[in-house]
């Protein structure tokens, strides 16, 4: 009876401390409204232009252009990037393909787990919507596998199929990143030294020198800061773990002893 | 006449540096301390023959192209220098030697003086020829000398009809000449012919095409290309990779450009000091017709030919880029000096030429270096080596209870036997 209790009490427990845990899962859909949303892409990895996640970035282009934006992602963050390219409206000669791209700070190709990396835009469409849901950011990997890591993002979109009296035309597109945080089940050992962000050897020297005005290769941060990737979830698991057995020890402890004292112990003791 | 206009031009540029040396404070003057020279916009448009037609909104295409330039001529940011040139503006006749070289300055390159580049515009009658190329060759001797992005931006409305020199090939040794230099390019109502000659040009140096039919979309992407210039990038400093690795540079943090032909190796060199971390990444651009299929691999190779660690990419289909990185941390050493590790990088690509287009010069090449502290090795496959799940509380409920059965037992079995004695 008196275990029984004592274990609903922990189940208590556990509920309350693992919810937060849970809440953490909700995508993180607030837009950081400190600058405005960039209106123009970048042409290259070097130009990339740089957007926050939960920005709505726009740029007007042509069909054929090759357009770059990067954005930072953190250790347990699983970034899902959506574009949209509204086509102009004056008539086509065929359809279009198009296809959005997502490297990472070593500017390596990252799969999508979900998400139409490519489609085809018939004679008549009006707009195209791509997606890309990246693998999740962790904080640490060996050199030799490709996982994706803290640091500085890029995307790029072109269209990759089209007619040669295609090229050109004005286009509109759309870009967002958001990120769903994925928690402690993504929580690794290790961490890097410094976030993937390229150029950042050169950027943390000048800093010292107090040059913060040269043009660097990648300036983006998280909105508060990369994370230092000690703190996880799995603190709370294996600390209530600990909780629950000590208790279910002194259960075990008390079953082997009955209730009290013993019976038959004689006056006196 | 001309003479005179640089006299002025002279004056005036003089006069705007006086001032702007006044009016311009303490803050602004640092940033041209970091070694990054103004950035610079050649304008090079089309006044042949065939820019009168009228085709764009009602006006013809010069009267469209002279109210674009206003527009931008008063939009230009402060720090760009702009200059003007013109090609087929000067020469009506038939000859097609005389006409493929008509190409000329109308504004030079330099600090802008709004009012006389907008006279300079105004003077232009639609005239002759289409000397595209030669334009584009004498438009990269106006931008020659700083070390600040550099941008041509050509209009034309009609292809090149200075056939046998081919204005893409131009464009890709242009661009294999210096750094830093993109061509951007607008084709005023094109053909199919046309658009693929312009999309051929841009993407030879990293520029983007577009394709014009309306008054305002050329001003405004006209803006857009001049404003792009002016945005702070990072210049890459150029370097010659060679053949093997024992004769590479070697190179520090940052980042370096060099061309690579098909097929061809290029080897650098990176001292990584015990503790620290290389992380490289290379980009090889396709500037010219290949073949669909392609790839482009980067390796780290020890001294002795030993590969540490490899990025590779592949692809296909329409690219501008092929790229890929690696990282490569080494462990910390236990004695005290221990001696940087020169790794060598190798870059090789698989691109093949489609047929026709000529081999040289190299594709360009972009690789950023970068040696950072690191590295971190982790022990665990989580974090801590901490556990999680429902697996983890009843594995450790159960062995908590069962530890605590086995402790009541124990100390019954003790008291009895105490008891006893």
């Amino acid at each position: 009876m008196r275990i029984g209790k004592m274990l609903t009490a922990a189940a208590l427990l556990l509920g309350a401390s693992v919810t937060p845990a849970v809440a953490d899962s909700s995508p993180s859909a607030s837009p950081s409204g400190d600058s405005a949303a960039p209106t123009s892409a970048g042409t290259s990895f070097r130009t990339a232009t740089e957007i926050e996640q939960g920005q709505q970035a726009t740029a007007s282009a042509s069909t054929g252009d090759y357009l770059y934006w990067s954005f930072p992602a953190d250790a347990g963050q699983r970034p899902t990037v959506k574009a949209t390219v509204k086509l102009p409206s004056t008539s086509r000669s065929g359809a279009q393909s198009w296809q959005l791209d997502v490297y990472d700070g070593l500017r390596r190709r990252q799969a999508c787990q979900y998400g139409t990396q490519t489609r085809t835009a018939a004679q008549g469409a009006s707009s195209v919507d791509l997606a890309c849901t990246l693998r999740t950011v962790r904080a640490w990997s060996e050199p030799w596998a490709d996982d994706p890591l803290p640091g500085t993002y890029y995307v790029r979109l072109t269209a990759v199929g089209l007619g040669a009296a295609d090229l050109g035309l004005p286009v509109n597109t759309e870009l967002r990143v958001d990120s769903k945080e994925i928690g402690g089940s993504a929580a690794v050992d290790g961490s890097l030294a410094q976030p993937l962000v390229p150029g950042i050897a050169t950027t943390s020297q000048e800093e010292t020198s107090s040059e913060s005005d040269a043009a660097v290769l990648s300036s983006l941060k998280p909105d508060d800061g990369w994370t230092s990737g000690w703190w996880s979830d799995r603190w709370v698991w294996t600390a209530i773990g600990g909780i629950l057995a000590a208790l279910a020890g002194i259960g075990g402890y008390a079953l082997t002893r009955g209730s009290g004292r013993p019976s038959r112990v004689p006056q006196g003791y | 006449m001309i003479t005179r206009k640089r006299l002025a031009t002279g004056v005036c540029t003089l006069l705007a540096a006086l001032a702007a040396g006044m009016a311009v404070p303490a803050g602004a003057v640092a940033d041209e301390t970091t070694a990054q020279d103004a950035p610079k916009v050649d304008l090079v448009l089309d006044v042949s023959g065939s820019m009168r037609a009228r085709d764009i909104d009602g006006g013809s295409r010069m009267a469209a192209a002279k109210q674009a330039f206003n527009e931008v001529l008063d939009a230009t940011p402060e720090e760009v220098q702009l200059g003007i040139r013109t090609l087929g503006a000067n020469y009506p006749g038939n000859d097609q030697k005389t006409g493929c070289k008509d190409t000329a300055q109308l504004y030079p390159v330099g600090p802008l003086d709004r009012t006389e580049a907008k006279t300079a515009v105004a003077t232009l009658q639609p005239t002759g020829w289409t000397p595209i190329g030669p334009a584009l060759l004498k438009a990269a001797d106006d931008l020659d000398g700083g070390n600040g992005s550099r941008r041509i931006v050509l209009i034309s409305d009609g292809e090149d009809t200075c056939a046998p020199l081919d204005p893409c090939e131009v464009a890709r040794e242009i661009a294999a000449k210096g750094i830093g230099l993109t061509i951007d390019t607008l084709g005023l109502v094109p053909n199919a012919k046309l658009s693929k000659q312009l999309s051929c040009i841009a993407e030879a140096t990293g520029g983007t095409y577009t394709s014009v039919q309306h008054k305002e979309q050329l001003s405004d992407k006209v803006n857009q290309l001049v404003d792009r210039t002016a945005d702070k990038v990072v210049t890459p400093v150029a370097v010659d990779g060679t053949g093997q690795c024992t004769s590479a540079p070697t190179l520090k943090s940052g980042l370096y450009t060099d061309r690579e032909e098909f097929g061809q190796h290029r080897f650098y060199r990176v001292d990584v000091a015990p503790g620290q971390e290389l992380r490289a990444s290379v980009s090889v651009s396709d500037d010219r017709q290949v073949n669909p299929d392609y790839g482009v691999t980067l390796r780290a190779i020890t001294v002795h030919g030993r590969e540490i660690v490899r990025g590779e990419a592949t692809g296909s289909g329409r690219t501008d880029v092929m790229s890929t990185g690696l990282r490569y941390p080494k462990a910390k050493s236990d004695e005290e000096d221990a001696p940087a590790e020169t790794v060598c990088l190798q870059v090789a690509n698989s691109f093949s030429p489609a047929a026709g287009v000529k081999t040289t010069p190299g594709f360009p090449l972009e690789l950023t270096v970068d040696v950072v502290d690191g590295p971190d090795q982790a022990g665990d496959v989580a974090s801590f080596g901490l556990g999680r799940g429902w697996w983890l509380l009843g594995a450790l409920v159960l062995t908590g209870f069962l530890a605590g059965v086995l402790w009541g037992w124990i100390s019954r079995w003790r008291f009895a036997v105490w008891r006893t004695n």
